[in-house]
């Protein structure tokens, strides 16, 4: 079975090396973005099957780059995984509105990393 | 601890909740028990077995009994017996009781009440097969203190991102500060109280499905086989039994059969 890829977008290094390990651990091969413009280049050059998104981050953040994520080609297929310490529940609904299929609000852990990407289907 | 005070704990333990320790859980007894012993203002562990034998204080043995119970559990916790819920027991019993239109679901070992709450999500995601029906759900446990969580419904940030799917969240849940409170709505068909499996099940009634998962790993041979003939007296031969992924009826008890290539579930033989 091919392996699935996730990209994994937040502007902190350290929170992408938390997650990026986590998710090899379970099978992923990561990419990084550090905000949403180079998200969407990422994505305009491969689509990955996973995106574990942050919410706010500089040159564009990560409910802007999920709208425009769901217009382009093929934008549809990853599935969307927010990561943000935004924990309150107008920002999940705008969430879910522009099109994302999972929500984590930090701190996260293996245990919900895991958990959210099982309910999503990619586990 | 003293070899006579782990084997008085293991008894009182065995008695009232059907838990067994063996020898190499004496860190877990010691670990537990220390908080419960301060709290009584006891400087250790021998001045707690002191008061245990001279004493005979029965809210000093019912905060013993409930330090040593396991309370791990999580919304939708395993996924795939939920799924086996809505997909093959739920459909069938909305057959067989169409004449009734009443289910009752007991949680038997509900913990702070994530399974029974995720049991009603499911059950209202369905609402549109179930209207006119009077669907029951009752959670037992043997804590106090976790049966008065579970009436509460309040759950912490971590809790609510163990297994529940964010869609769920925000539809069956309000949030209270850095809090998530379950929906008034979904408390409202749940009865939650304290029972212990070791005592007179027919109190609590028949119940058409039950959900006994992650118990009887912490019993030994015979309580086992107690407690699953006692949930099979009140239970019809059309009902359904739920068990952890660990747990199974063979070799233990004759009164259920697993249903074929649904692992987990049984029904009454």
């Amino acid at each position: 079975m091919e392996q699935k890829t996730c990209l994994v977008v937040d502007d902190s290094r350290v929170v992408r090396k938390v997650a990026r390990k986590i998710l090899e651990e379970l099978g992923f091969a990561c990419s990084e973005a550090e905000d949403g413009l180079k998200a969407m280049e990422s994505c305009a050059n491969s689509m990955p099957d996973a995106i574990l998104l942050d919410w706010n981050m500089p040159v564009m953040s990560g409910i802007e780059f999920l709208r425009r994520l769901r217009k382009m080609t093929h934008g549809t297929t990853p599935k969307v995984v927010f990561c943000t310490t935004e924990n309150d529940i107008a920002h999940i609904q705008e969430a879910l509105a522009a099109g994302a299929d999972e929500y984590i609000m930090k701190p996260f852990d293996n245990d919900i990393i895991q958990t959210k990407f099982m309910q999503v289907g990619l586990l | 601890m003293k070899v006579e005070d782990f084997d008085m704990f293991c008894s009182l333990l065995k008695q009232r909740s059907g838990l067994v320790l063996t020898r190499d859980k004496a860190y877990l007894l010691e670990s537990r028990l220390m908080p419960v012993a301060r709290r009584n203002n006891m400087a250790d562990l021998d001045a707690l077995a002191l008061a245990v034998r001279t004493k005979r204080d029965e809210k000093l043995l019912e905060q013993i009994t409930e330090a040593m119970t396991t309370n791990e559990t999580s919304f939708m916790r395993d996924g795939r017996p939920f799924d086996l819920f809505k997909t093959v027991v739920l459909p069938k019993m909305l057959e067989a009781r169409a004449a009734k239109r009443h289910i009752r679901i007991w949680s038997a070992a509900s913990s702070t009440g994530q399974e029974a709450y995720s049991l009603a999500m499911l059950m209202e995601e369905e609402k549109h097969k179930l209207a006119g029906w009077r669907i029951e759900i009752v959670g037992t446990d043997l804590s106090a203190e976790v049966v008065e969580r579970a009436r509460l419904g309040v759950y912490t940030q971590f809790e609510v991102q163990r297994g529940l799917p964010v869609q769920m969240l925000v539809k069956y849940f309000t949030q209270q500060g850095d809090k998530w409170a379950i929906s008034p709505d979904l408390k409202r068909n749940i009865n939650f109280r304290v029972f212990n499996l070791l005592g007179d099940l027919s109190v609590l009634g028949q119940f058409d499905i039950v959900f006994c998962r992650n118990v009887l790993i912490y019993f030994d041979q015979p309580t086992k086989a107690q407690v699953l003939a006692g949930i099979a007296r009140q239970m019809p031969k059309d009902g359904y039994l739920f068990l952890g992924g660990a747990e199974t009826v063979l070799g233990i008890t004759e009164k259920f059969r697993p249903v074929e290539s649904q692992r987990g579930l049984y029904y009454p033989a």
